[in-house]
């Protein structure tokens, strides 16, 4: 059997952390071997072995049956190994043609010769059918045309192996679908993909083979075709997951946030960012906003909870009027804020925990006295959320924010807002990054939420989410409302066109 | 083979952060040392011993200059600390050192009507007030137009020192002097038998009121929901907006305490009744310059300031100590800039500890 890679009972361990143990993978030549894990099972670190960027204490790597030692990222790149970023590492302000070239540049007497590697790359995209324009700036271009960029830095190099982290986390469903019939492409052109993901239906549409990782431990490698989606989800998790979300009705009629004509203005042009929106959120209902990112939803929802001034418009909770109130005053009224950049807006990461637990409520005269902190009466809450939300972390409550894994971290932000007992919880994509047991976890928490009678409003890109977790949909486009749909009368098919502005149904 | 720089202590990052700081005084203490060669290598040794030695080279009386020295540093560099916590770089603790200065030797002279065990208080309270005021305006400009504190602060030291000399002449000069006129008798501050202790003129209560200062600032930061709301602006900013804290009115606050920290300094120095006036010079204080090395020294951690003013008051009084063997004090101020240097760098020591303690621990686990 031809193998491109064997990695042999690879163990590393940071720390007191085994982030690996004595886990092997093999890939034949010219397969897509999909590598699945939750979050922190070790796809990463174990890709990163290979790449070079650690080092293993055990274990032993074969590249093409030939024993090998891999130090660097330019020894992995002198055996053929590339490796795509799941945050990619481009130069915003270099064209394409550059940031192919940048570490590979072809010169004559010092001076650079373009001219041969822009023939080079334009035969590569041709056959590849990877379309880009080699001038444009990497700051113009799409998320989408960045991930080519990268692609086509690895089959500059040569490399016959290819590493995809989590490569489908940023694109839309199209650029998905296009993305997975270039990988077809280049394992045919005798090249080895091993795909790292969380995301089955992908491993589904893709792989030919995949290999389970959980919590460091290699847990096996099945066949994807004869293997079930539910088989493979449970080899991840280590249970039985469940994909579809029962809930029963609960919508009533009574409104608790309703916002009226919202209208922000962009800081630099004269555009509304967000166009003279109307809606409101019952008791009870769960109503998602969707739509492609960057329509306006980011700045609807700040400018809802005041982290935006906005321009005009009102903004109603339980019938008061509470458009001009602080922040804190909204959440002392029973906002809940599941902010979309957690690390940047939820959390102090150089807060431990406990400190974290009570960013909102410190002032509260159960966590302070006089202007003095009760620390232990803020240990206790923080341990309680810790049990009733099941928040894992090095060192309970005293753990380090910045040192918590991105699941955990998420999982904090949600016990809080939630645990607030809010009137209205508005998250922006809850469950972005996470691994399926935590997705599942805090759906469960929102629909949990809604059934005892509170209003939910949920911003997804996700459109799995979108569809399973909502009562209803609005779709934003261009900063507007461009339909209110009921997702049990909608297709996601339809909802794409909705959400690229093809169609409307509310003017 | 890697073994051999394995220093696998088992350190907290504080115990860290003090390995850290002791590299850097030791580098700069070396540093010094050479320096001292090069100019006379034959005095070098005891010279270094001078230095080394420092307050505890003269009994009672050398702990209590070094106990002098270190009180205004004490504070100055606590108001830069404090200010760094909230994420503030308040480099004009300079200008509020001198209005601080001003606003005490003024009253302490013009108030001569207050009964005297108040006339100090008074004085010291008006060197608050003004230390505070020189950081208002720099913090209203921060809060509300975003005008970088580093540039507002910077002017307001210039601001403050040509005003303070403007008044001085203006209402206490000494013109023979070209100083201030020295203060009534009951604006000095009490000795409270530490003058006899330390046997030492120079000595007073101030000491005792910047160690006040050190516990107060370690309990706002530490214990306070006032801390804990100044902390987390500095620590993110964003982050303290959507948890509904008041940025703006943090931002203000935590200047106008750092600035009273500074005058407080001020105020501490000149009612010390050791025969220090305020000099028409155009010269920055440069108490506050070394307010920031104090509070770099001390890890910004107000209890590491107190030890760092000791430490840097330390080898002040050794640099007077080495003019016996002919050096000048000024090798002092270089052995300063070094440690300053060095500290700058703390935190690549700090993570060169951490490293060799991380490959201390791979290795054991690759056994």
């Amino acid at each position: 059997m031809d193998y491109v890679i064997e990695m042999n009972h690879i163990s590393k361990i940071f720390g007191n952390f085994k982030a690996l143990d004595d886990v092997s993978l093999s890939v034949k030549k010219g397969e897509i071997h999909a590598l699945l894990g939750e979050n922190g099972a070790g796809k990463s670190t174990l890709m990163s072995v290979l790449f070079g960027l650690y080092q293993a204490e055990k274990g032993d790597i074969l590249i093409n049956e030939k024993p090998v030692k891999i130090n660097n990222p330019n020894d992995a790149n002198d055996l053929g190994i590339g490796m795509v970023h799941q945050h990619f590492k481009l130069v915003h302000n270099f064209t394409v043609l550059e940031s192919i070239l940048l570490g590979k540049e072809t010169t004559k007497n010092g001076f650079l010769k373009m001219d041969d590697a822009r023939k080079k790359i334009n035969d590569l995209s041709e056959r590849y059918k990877l379309k880009i324009d080699p001038d444009a700036r990497i700051s113009d271009i799409t998320v989408g045309m960045q991930q080519r960029v990268e692609i086509l830095k690895m089959l500059y190099r040569d490399n016959d192996i290819l590493i995809f982290d989590e490569p489908t986390a940023v694109l839309t469903q199209q650029e998905i679908d296009e993305l997975m019939k270039i990988m077809k492409e280049m394992t045919e052109e005798g090249k080895s993909i091993v795909f790292i993901t969380h995301k089955l239906n992908e491993i589904k549409a893709a792989a030919d083979r995949c290999s389970v990782l959980r919590k460091g431990k290699y847990i096996g490698t099945v066949d994807v075709e004869t293997t079930s989606k539910e088989q493979m989800s449970e080899m991840m998790v280590g249970r039985k997951i469940n994909f579809v979300i029962n809930k029963e009705d609960c919508v009533s009629t009574e409104p608790v946030l309703e916002v009226q004509n919202l209208t922000i203005r962009s800081k630099d042009s004269k555009k509304n960012i967000v166009n003279n929106v109307s809606f409101q959120v019952n008791k009870g209902e769960i109503l998602c906003i969707a739509g492609i990112d960057g329509n306006g939803q980011s700045e609807l929802v700040q400018g809802i909870t005041g982290l935006m001034p906005i321009s005009s418009g009102k903004i109603i909770l339980n019938k008061n009027d509470i458009t001009k109130q602080s922040i804190r005053q909204k959440c002392r009224q029973g906002f809940a804020h599941i902010p979309e950049d957690r690390q940047k807006f939820g959390l102090v990461l150089d807060y431990s925990l406990k400190e974290n637990a009570v960013l909102q409520t410190y002032y509260e005269p159960r966590f302070q006295n006089k202007g003095f902190i009760k620390f232990e009466a803020v240990s206790d809450y923080a341990k309680k959320l810790i049990e009733k939300f099941d928040i894992r972390s090095g060192q309970g409550e005293d753990s380090v924010v910045r040192g918590m894994s991105g699941g955990n971290q998420q999982k904090l932000i949600v016990a809080r807002e939630l645990d607030r007992n809010p009137e209205i919880i508005i998250a922006v994509q809850p469950t972005r990054g996470l691994d399926v047991g935590a997705i599942e976890y805090i759906h469960k928490q929102i629909i949990e939420q809604r059934c005892s009678g509170k209003a939910v409003l949920l911003i997804s890109l996700d459109l799995d989410e979108v569809m399973n977790v909502s009562d209803r949909i609005l779709v934003m486009y261009e900063g507007e409302i461009v339909g209110d749909l009921n997702p049990k009368d909608v297709t996601v098919q339809e909802l794409g066109l909705y959400m690229s502005g093809t169609k409307r149904s509310v003017n | 083979m890697k073994n051999k720089f394995n220093l696998n202590i088992p350190i907290s990052k504080w115990g860290i952060s003090f390995f850290s700081a002791v590299a850097a005084i030791v580098i700069g203490l070396l540093f010094g040392f050479i320096i001292l060669l090069i100019s006379n290598s034959k005095e070098a040794v005891p010279g270094f011993i001078a230095i080394l030695q420092g307050g505890f080279a003269d009994g009672a009386k050398g702990i209590g200059d070094v106990l002098y020295n270190a009180t205004p540093i004490i504070l100055t560099g606590l108001s830069v600390g404090f200010a760094f916590k909230t994420g503030l770089f308040n480099i004009g603790a300079s200008g509020q050192f001198t209005m601080g200065a001003f606003a005490a030797i003024f009253i302490g002279i013009k108030f001569s009507f207050l009964p005297g065990h108040l006339h100090w208080i008074v004085a010291l309270i008006g060197a608050m007030v003004a230390g505070g005021l020189w950081g208002l305006l720099p913090g209203i400009l921060k809060a509300f137009t975003n005008v970088h504190e580093v540039i507002s602060s910077i002017m307001m030291n210039y601001i403050g020192m040509y005003l303070v000399n403007m008044m001085i002449v203006d209402y206490v000069h000494d013109k023979i002097k070209n100083q201030s006129l020295p203060v009534a008798k009951t604006a000095i501050l009490p000795k409270a038998g530490l003058d006899k202790l330390f046997e030492t003129n120079n000595l007073n209560i101030g000491i005792l009121i910047a160690i006040l200062a050190v516990i107060v600032i370690y309990i706002i930061l530490n214990k306070t929901t006032f801390g804990f709301e100044l902390k987390a602006c500095g620590l993110s900013p964003t982050a303290s907006k959507y948890a509904g804290i008041n940025a703006k009115r943090n931002i203000i606050l935590s200047m106008v305490i750092a600035g009273a920290l500074s005058g407080l300094g001020g105020g501490l120095l000149y009612l010390a009744g050791s025969g220090k006036y305020l000099q028409v010079v155009d010269m920055l204080a440069p108490q506050g310059f070394n307010g920031i090395s104090v509070a770099l020294l001390g890890m910004s951690h107000p209890i590491g300031i107190l030890f760092a003013g000791l430490f840097i008051a330390h080898l002040t009084v050794g640099g007077v100590n080495i003019q016996l063997y002919s050096f000048v004090p000024e090798v002092i101020d270089i052995i300063i800039a070094v440690i300053i240097y060095c500290g700058a760098f703390a935190l690549m020591f700090k993570n060169i500890i951490l490293k060799l303690n991380k490959r201390g621990t791979k290795e054991e686990a690759g056994k």
